[in-house]
């Protein structure tokens, strides 16, 4: 890790690069969900601990090893508490990084945030997009160069999405990390990111691709073994897009699909995948679990407990993954566990079994105790005899002899669990009242009550605390108990998705039978997992119908435009202009703009009154001199000009059988205004060569046309020679 | 002042992020900084050796404790320690001598002085702690935590010291300063040079058509095979790829690319290869003082397998690997484990970590210990830059390096852990 960032330090120091830029990075204090509800409404996410260590400084820890000299923190939510404990804290005064805090207390989403950001003109190259609950131990100058060498071949380039594989939990479609699957397709060759989903439509089994996205990549890989991990090499454009769709509000459903989907602007997303080093974000209390367990098992090295990585206490590993801090009393008679965290003054008694779990600092533990897979802050107090399995036990929490905490409960701060209590699975306990729903935007709700309560808490915790424990709570909790249980606002049907449990087995049992149902579906259904032919074709004939219907609409407005242009007299490029918006929103190609002009013009020509042929000619000449611009603007290459060609004989059978005997007429005067290249003809005939005869009236007709044409580009040949 | 802190931060910083990697690096940084720490320090007119001490002695406390692992950090610092009592010594010899109180060392400082000037210091410090304080159980149990050398040195000094003190403090401050600078330097010179020392004494060890075995990737290694090949030694090359992070591979790259025979092999070969080699040769991570070696993982497995067909197995170490503590004192940190990215792709065995599903525990465990410790009865001969040595004569280097105040550079022993 070491001989990188050096190299990158002598690189930036070259004297070519004077003027470049420190590498700035935005981290966002703020996840701006509610996932870690109730927790989040007391203390911001960011200073949760993870393995000890508040989330924030595994990020500010890998900013600062990965060579970037200037972080901006977006404080939102709790941004007090946030600010405090940074100024306390020793990132303020580090020799090679300055930590500076924007504050805000009405940004309700990652886009507003960095709306903010954009007003403040701090950003002024390349930056580093990251929430502060990422833990990575990546390098960053691979990503970064990359990142550059495109940006200075394409300035669309606009951001680098940094991703990791790691294979999804196939029987209940979730990643590890507890988030949805993720579907993406990918160029191979150029790493462009060409699709993102999270939320594919698990009932079918199918993910939607654009057709589209098939016709302009020539090759296309789909991965959904791949984990978002939120890290992102952005440039300055990507804050001013942000500025520009003031809607945009979540980084990925919003910002990256919006980018995906928007064609006009042309801008692209790359991805870097890393291999040999780790990253992932904690984005609820699933991935809390697991990347607590991947610290713990080193694989974010040197980022785990016992390398002081930032301000923590010495904690020394033993054997089986034991991390030990200090001061520890233990009793003889307590197991502990491998793969188990002990924080500094914590006292363990009797005959108390840890396993697997993560314990804070001077936490008092008593006898005959059973906690297995769970995560308990600092000063907490467990009595005799209580059972805890998977669950995460805040800070202050006091549990009375002979409690239970079933799988998946999270205790808040300051809860009390009264003796002998047993506390449902997947239940919450807080101090605070489960705040009303009042909006349905999950990010709107978040930060307004979180800010509004919290000032009330900050004056009148204690108060709270004593109301509840004399009313009702007794009743709910047991003897002694405080704090209500929360309603699961996600819906008990998928709390056990997110949750700090294992999964439970009936769960991954019933799911193993849904897909098992799904699959005999399909077999009765066609024999076969692909959809039968029949729906396929089914499938495109609606799509050519749509495309039919669309088409007409479409020449019609294009007929209509053109007509109005003549009527009015407007001006050649503003007719290009307005056929232009015409055809990117009916997503048309250049080819069948030049038919529908074509079609109008030769049209208006016939509309013309007319008393012979040759008057209908002088027609079509005249309004081709006057509005041949307009058609040659979209006649760039050979396929358009085909394209009229099939579009005048097609008129010559159909709407317009007045031009039938001019075809070679009005074929060799376009010819003669270099509208249409000879190429374009002769390749006309070589694909008419192969239809049926009927459909050769034209090229007979044309035969002698083609003929000359062919032999004038013999003689010019003969000439050159 | 300012300066000096940001150095000692970044330093700090390096260490813990193990950024810095390779012992002689460390060392060479180690030395670096405490030099200028040295000189950037303000010494009281009164105990100015005992003043330097402490401060050095705080700064290595951090300097240890951001990266117990590397142990060449204590080293260099302890090392330092050394060369102050040794200067602070010498001089106090000297003002001895020149007050002529003192007639027993005198001669041999004046015929040492001229012996060789450059030198003289640390060769005076020797001769004088040799006349003054010989290493004895004494000296370690008269140890108080706070009162360092000087109070200890005018004891035996007597009140002479006291004297000489009184009369040119000033100059006899800078002086002392001044001497402990060059004697660093002299000690910084001595690791970058380590490599050539031990290179050059390659030849008396390579023989004509020898097979030499080794494991991983070590710069003195290198240096020594390749100084042999220059002085026309013929061999051939066993390199052992040293999994999980394959240097061996570098070596090999290096080894050809110097016109040397290679043979690469894997790490489980070396039982099978080693009937055919005539020495092992191997770099190491630290010497510990009883001749054990910390190495790099897997050359207990060749030690073993070069005992058991009784092959040489001679291990190469600059001065500044040697470690004066011993390998089971519970303060040295003897390995490190690594990330399983090492070993492991983690994508590919991303589905059997899943703590989602069954008891929440993992079933696969990665361990990557970085280090092994070979015990000294499996080393034939340690070639350091003074020469060859026997494992049992390790503690005899030690105590020429490293004064017995000095083995516990914690200043209070209940800190931390």
């Amino acid at each position: 890790m070491g001989a990188p960032k050096k190299n990158a330090a002598r690189v930036s120091e070259d004297p070519e690069e004077l003027a470049r830029v420190p590498l700035q990075a935005i981290l966002l204090a703020d996840s701006f969900t509610t996932k870690f509800r109730p927790i989040t409404l007391e203390r911001p996410k960011v200073l949760l601990p993870l393995v000890n260590v508040p989330m924030i400084n595994y990020t500010l820890a890998w900013l600062e090893s990965a060579g970037v000299e200037e972080v901006f923190i977006f404080c939102c939510s709790h941004s007090k508490q946030v600010i405090d404990y940074l100024e306390k804290s020793e990132w303020l005064s580090q020799p090679n990084l300055t930590v500076s805090m924007i504050e805000s207390h009405n940004s309700v989403s990652a886009g507003d945030a960095l709306r903010l950001i954009y007003e403040r003109n701090v950003i002024h190259g390349d930056f580093v997009l990251i929430s502060g609950d990422t833990v990575s131990n990546m390098s960053l100058t691979q990503a970064l160069q990359e990142h550059k060498e495109r940006r200075k071949k394409d300035n669309n380039a606009v951001m680098t999405m940094v991703i990791k594989r790691s294979k999804p939990n196939p029987t209940i479609h979730q990643s590890r990390l507890g988030t949805d699957e993720l579907f993406l397709a990918i160029d191979p060759s150029t790493n462009q990111l060409l699709y993102y989903e999270e939320k594919a439509d698990r009932s079918k089994g199918t993910v939607h691709l654009d057709k589209s996205l098939l016709v302009d990549n020539p090759s296309i890989t789909l991965h959904h073994d791949k984990q978002d991990c939120y890290i992102d090499i952005c440039s300055p454009e990507v804050l001013s897009l942000f500025t520009d769709n003031f809607d945009y509000q979540h980084l990925r459903r919003h910002f990256v699909k919006g980018l995906l989907v928007d064609d006009i602007m042309g801008y692209k997303i790359f991805v870097h995948e890393i291999h040999s080093s780790y990253a992932a974000r904690v984005d609820n209390f699933r991935s809390y679990d697991t990347v607590s367990k991947d610290i713990i098992h080193r694989w974010t090295y040197p980022l785990v407990p016992d390398v002081k990585f930032f301000g923590n206490s010495a904690i020394k590993l033993e054997r089986q993954g034991m991390y030990r801090a200090s001061e520890i009393s233990q009793s003889r008679s307590a197991v502990i566990g491998p793969f188990t965290v002990i924080g500094f003054g914590t006292k363990i008694g009797d005959n108390t079994k840890v396993l697997n779990s993560v314990i804070g600092e001077r936490c008092t533990i008593g006898s005959n105790v059973h906690i297995e897979g769970s995560y308990i802050w600092d000063n907490v107090t467990i009595e005799d005899g209580c059972k805890l399995r998977h669950a995460i036990v805040c800070d202050g929490v006091t549990m009375k002899p002979g409690a239970v905490a079933e799988p998946g409960v999270i205790l808040s701060f300051k809860v009390a669990i009264g003796q002998d209590f047993i506390v449902p699975p997947y239940s919450q306990v807080s101090l605070l009242q489960q705040p009303v729903e009042e909006d349905s935007d999950e990010e709107l709700e978040y930060a307004d009550s979180a800010t509004a309560i919290t000032s009330t808490v900050d004056n009148s915790h204690v108060e709270i605390a004593s109301k509840v424990s004399e009313t009702q709570s007794v009743s709910e909790l047991g003897m002694g108990g405080v704090g209500y249980v929360w309603e699961n606002c996600e819906g008990h049907e998928e709390e056990w998705k997110h949750s700090v449990a294992p999964i439970p087995e009936n769960k991954i049992f019933e799911a193993i039978k849904l897909m098992e149902e799904e699959d005999d579906l399909e077999k009765t259904d066609g024999d076969h997992i692909l959809p039968r032919p029949e729906d396929l074709k089914d499938d495109l004939d609606d799509d050519e119908d749509d495309d039919n219907a669309d088409s007409l609409y479409f020449e019609k407005e294009v007929e209509a435009t053109f007509l109005r242009a003549v009527h009015e007299n407007i001006q050649e490029d503003h007719v290009i202009l307005e056929i232009n918006s015409l055809r990117l929103s009916y997503n048309k190609e250049a080819a069948d703009c030049a038919g529908a002009i074509f079609y109008s013009i030769v049209k208006y020509a016939l509309d013309i009154p007319h008393s012979s042929a040759d008057s209908l000619c002088k027609n079509v000449q005249g309004v081709f001199a006057k509005w041949k611009k307009v058609l040659t603007s979209y006649l760039t290459g050979m396929d358009e000009q085909i394209e009229v060609i099939l579009k005048f004989e097609e008129m010559c059978l159909e709407s317009a059988k007045e031009f039938a005997p001019l075809f070679t007429t009005i074929l060799s005067y376009m010819y003669d205004q270099d509208i249409i290249q000879e190429d374009a003809f002769l390749s006309w005939e070589d694909e008419k060569r192969e239809a049926d005869e009927s459909d050769k009236n034209f090229v007979k007709q044309a035969e002698k046309f083609i003929q000359w044409l062919k032999e004038a580009s013999e003689e010019d040949e003969e000439d050159e020679e | 002042m300012p300066d000096v802190q940001s150095l000692v931060n970044d330093f700090l910083n390096q260490l813990k992020k193990r950024k810095i990697e390779g012992s002689q690096a460390t060392a060479k940084q180690t030395g670096e900084l405490l030099r200028s720490f040295i000189s950037q320090q303000r010494v009281p007119h009164t105990n100015q050796a005992g003043a330097l001490i402490d401060a050095v002695r705080t700064l290595g406390e951090q300097l240890i404790a951001a990266n117990p692992v590397e142990l060449a950090v204590g080293n260099i610092v302890r090392r330092v320690l050394h060369i102050i009592r040794e200067e602070d010594l010498s001089l106090a010899t000297a003002a001895i001598a020149g007050m002529g109180l003192s007639a027993a060392s005198d001669d041999e400082d004046d015929v040492e002085r001229a012996d060789n000037p450059g030198l003289s210091a640390v060769a005076v410090a020797a001769a004088a702690r040799s006349t003054l304080r010989p290493p004895s159980l004494q000296t370690l149990l008269e140890d108080v935590p706070d009162s360092t050398a000087i109070p200890r040195t005018s004891s035996s000094g007597g009140d002479s010291e006291g004297k000489s003190k009184s009369i040119d403090k000033g100059s006899r401050g800078r002086k002392l300063k001044h001497d402990v600078i060059e004697a660093v330097n002299e000690l910084i010179q001595d690791i970058a040079t380590c490599h050539e020392l031990i290179a050059e004494q390659a030849v008396e060890h390579i023989h004509q058509n020898e097979v030499i075995l080794t494991l991983g990737s070590s710069r003195t290694v290198l240096e020594f095979l390749c100084a042999a090949k220059e002085k026309k030694r013929s061999f051939r090359v066993f390199v052992a790829e040293g999994a999980p992070r394959y240097q061996g591979h570098l070596l090999a790259k290096e080894l050809v690319a110097r016109g040397l025979q290679t043979t690469v092999i894997t790490d489980s070969a070396v039982f099978a290869m080693i009937s055919r080699v005539n020495m092992v040769i191997v770099g190491a991570h630290a010497v510990m003082a009883n001749g054990g070696v910390i190495a790099p993982v897997g050359l207990n497995m060749v030690a073993l397998a070069a005992q058991r067909h009784a092959v040489p197995f001679v291990v190469l170490a600059g001065s500044h690997k040697l470690c004066p503590l011993y390998p089971h004192n519970p303060e040295v940190l003897l390995n490190e484990l690594r990330s399983p990215s090492e070993l492991l792709d983690f994508g590919e065995f991303s589905d059997c970590m899943d703590y989602g599903s069954g008891t929440g525990s993992s079933l696969l465990h990665v361990i990557n210990p970085t280090f092994d410790y070979v015990p000294p009865k499996l080393v034939s001969l340690f070639i350091t830059d003074t020469g060859g040595h026997n494992p049992s004569y390790m503690y005899r280097l030690i105590a020429d390096y490293y004064s017995a105040d000095d083995l516990v550079v914690k200043g209070k022993p209940v800190t931390g852990s």
